[in-house]
């Protein structure tokens, strides 16, 4: 593992670079350089992967993101992947936040957008409560490397009772000179009590190039907030990505995830939520489209604390080729947490012979007066509804299409902005037609 | 139209079609009578190409070309049509899409333009009166939540929509009340014309009432045991299927 001492190496010397840089983002950095020393990369031997093997991402040396400048681009290039063009946009261009490609002048009233430098500067006390509280750098090897290498990311604070229906995009950007690359960029979500916002976090590349991308988003839902975040992983073929969102929601609030995942070569999914005030709720919706070798691994946590808590959770997903899936849903009940009312599924269709689902609900529950449910099931596309499409005319490609859009519709119908759901259909459309890469 | 040549068929190596022969002109109606397993479905199935059915011997000309040599989807738009006896649920797709995305496939076959939505919706706006369903059954779920009478009415609009040469209707009768049934066939008979031609699979005479055939058959152990005009049906629902078979 020369790889990893290496990375070691480079997380000390990020650390020690950070002794003069704003104090939230030095501890950051010394403790995941601490963490990283003792915990390392995670082994197939660990329970919460045991279907994804990450010695690829640990075997191949990297240069941190930090180390290279911050790059160029033709903004028109952009124009694919910012559903319209219209929504506040944050840019980071090779792991490198980028002033010039963002778009922050039409801000909602009472968001704040601001990357992790200017927020150190202007509001320490808002970065002191959040970074590395709700994802510390000790959670596991992942998130300690991504501390060890804190430096690029955003904080999105909305104000109490400042309701935004316009999304934020956070759009992460990779293109030739990404590649080799790693990125550690960690966001700061908070909605303050009664507020309501949105925020889409995307990566996308422009080469396919090989990189890794390491994302912690921490998320604060307090009292009566509720928080939308669309997460859109379309990452090269070639690349590598791990991405944590870490929440932890007040009382009567509602936290909204779906997670779109087509892109990586080896992707890594982490969603967890702590519902930790009475009367909340979460809705953790996802898609996941894989083809030849890809290898996409979804996992979720669900910690139900509070009493008079819901849950909701369906993931679907497409596999085709030799692609492989994998969906870990776990649901926590807490002793305390009465009432909860939890339901999760899982669906997969696979579209070869060779294509994987590994899927795992997982209930654990510590209280008698709950309602929690879980199912999970794998099959194929019907051919007797293919034949019915043909039989009207309808070719066998475009009939598989409009099958497997249809599998996947009813997901995709719960996003709410209406340009980002006519996007993410399209593309759903198009996945396994060669139309577009990923 | 279409020479049917000594049709043999099985599913999962069962025989279930043992030597059809029929032959069906522009212009004509035929009604394929029968008990139940006689294999009146499966002829239906074999000519628009369901995959679960294997031909094992004979042949198919269809205006001259080797039917089974088709694809389903290119029979489709060579002008076959197949109304379901099960009409299937597709939940995500509305039935607008659906219906367009057939009708532009079949346009495109010919090397016509596709036809965009509005231009569509207005066509289809004349073809919902033919068979009474309301333009809102249009932008819901193909088939989903649908009643049989809706389901089976759908068939009959996707029918009127893409004005097949040959249309096969499947038990399209079975599970209608009398109201249904007289709606599904005038639409039937509206659609009717000198060079199209229909085969009506049916197991009751009930709906020969309101589509009239020129000829009638009926099938007994994958094979026409007795051929007649419109008068055989009625003498079918008179004295039921025993005497035929007995006879054959």
């Amino acid at each position: 593992m020369t790889a990893t001492a290496t990375l070691q190496e480079q997380a000390n010397a990020f650390a020690a670079i950070a002794a003069g840089a704003p104090a939230p983002l030095a501890a950051l950095r010394a403790a995941g350089a601490t963490a990283f020393a003792q915990l390392g990369f995670p082994s197939t031997r660990d329970e919460d992967w045991r279907y994804t093997s990450v010695s690829s991402i640990a075997s191949t040396p990297f240069t941190a993101a930090l180390d290279g400048a911050v790059g160029a681009l033709d903004a028109a290039q952009l124009t694919p992947y910012t559903f319209g063009g219209s929504l506040p946009l944050v840019v980071f261009l090779n792991g490198r936040f980028a002033p010039a490609l963002s778009e922050l002048d039409t801000l909602p009233d009472g968001v704040r957008v601001m990357p992790l430098a200017v927020a150190a500067e202007h509001a320490p006390d808002l970065l002191a409560r959040h970074l590395g509280v709700r994802a510390p750098a000790d959670r596991d090897g992942f998130t300690a490397l991504n501390a060890a290498f804190a430096g690029e990311g955003v904080v999105i604070h909305v104000a109490k009772e400042m309701v935004s229906e316009v999304p934020v995009h956070i759009l992460h950007v990779m293109d030739a000179n990404g590649a080799g690359v790693m990125s550690h960029p960690r966001h700061v979500l908070v909605a303050e009590r009664h507020a309501k916002a949105s925020v889409i976090e995307s990566y996308v590349s422009l080469a396919d190039v090989s990189y890794f991308t390491n994302a912690v988003v921490e998320v604060s839902v307090e009292d009566g907030a509720t928080l939308q975040l669309l997460r859109v992983q379309r990452e090269s073929p070639a690349a590598f990505h791990v991405g944590t969102v870490e929440a932890r929601q007040g009382r009567d609030s509602h936290f909204v995830t779906f997670t779109f995942q087509t892109g990586a070569a080896l992707s890594r999914s982490n969603v967890f939520t702590v519902l930790a005030g009475e009367g909340c709720g979460t809705t953790l919706n996802g898609l996941y489209m894989l083809d030849h070798e890809q290898h996409g691994d979804h996992q979720t946590r669900v910690e139900h604390v509070a009493p008079n808590c819901f849950s909701r959770e369906a993931y679907k997903g497409l596999l085709d080729d030799a692609s492989h899936g994998v969906f870990n849903g776990k649901v926590f009940v807490h002793p305390e947490a009465q009432k909860t009312d939890g339901k999760q599924t899982n669906n997969t269709l696979l579209l070869s012979d060779k294509a994987q689902i590994d899927t795992k609900p997982q209930l654990e529950i510590f209280a008698d007066d709950v309602k929690c449910t879980h199912g999970a099931t794998v099959g194929r596309i019907d051919e007797t509804s293919l034949f019915y499409l043909k039989s009207r005319g309808v070719g066998r490609l475009l009939a598989r299409q409009l099958l497997m859009y249809a599998f996947a519709a009813d997901v995709l119908e719960t996003i709410e902005n209406e340009a980002v759901k006519e996007a993410l259909e399209q593309l759903t459309m198009v996945r396994f037609t060669g139309a577009t890469h990923h | 139209m279409l020479q049917i040549n000594d049709l043999h068929a099985a599913i999962d190596g069962k025989p279930i079609l043992k030597g059809i022969t029929l032959t069906v002109n522009a212009g004509e109606v035929h009604a394929v009578m029968g008990p139940n397993g006689s294999g009146k479905s499966t002829l239906a199935q074999v000519l628009a190409g369901h995959p679960a059915y294997e031909v094992t011997g004979g042949s198919v000309t269809y205006n001259g070309v080797d039917l089974l040599e088709m694809a389903p989807e290119v029979r489709a738009q060579s002008g076959v049509f197949l109304a379901f006896q099960y009409p299937i649920e597709i939940p995500g797709v509305t039935n607008a899409y659906f219906l367009r995305a057939a009708y532009n496939e079949i346009r495109k076959s010919k090397g016509l333009e596709e036809v965009d939505p509005m231009e569509f919706l207005d066509m289809v706006e004349e073809k919902l009166k033919l068979v009474d369903m309301d333009v809102s059954m249009m932008s819901r779920s193909v088939n989903v939540g649908f009643s049989g009478g809706e389901k089976k009415r759908n068939e009959i609009l996707q029918m009127a929509v893409l004005q097949p040469m040959l249309a096969i209707l499947d038990e399209t009768d079975s599970g209608l009340d009398i109201d249904a049934l007289r709606i599904v066939a005038s639409g039937v008979n509206a659609l009717k014309r000198p060079d199209n031609a229909t085969i009506v699979v049916t197991h009751y005479q009930r709906l020969l009432d309101y589509i009239v055939p020129d000829h009638v058959h009926v099938l007994a152990g994958g094979r026409i045991v007795k051929s007649g005009d419109k008068s055989l049906a009625l003498e079918l629902e008179a004295r039921g299927y025993d005497w035929v078979l007995e006879a054959a």
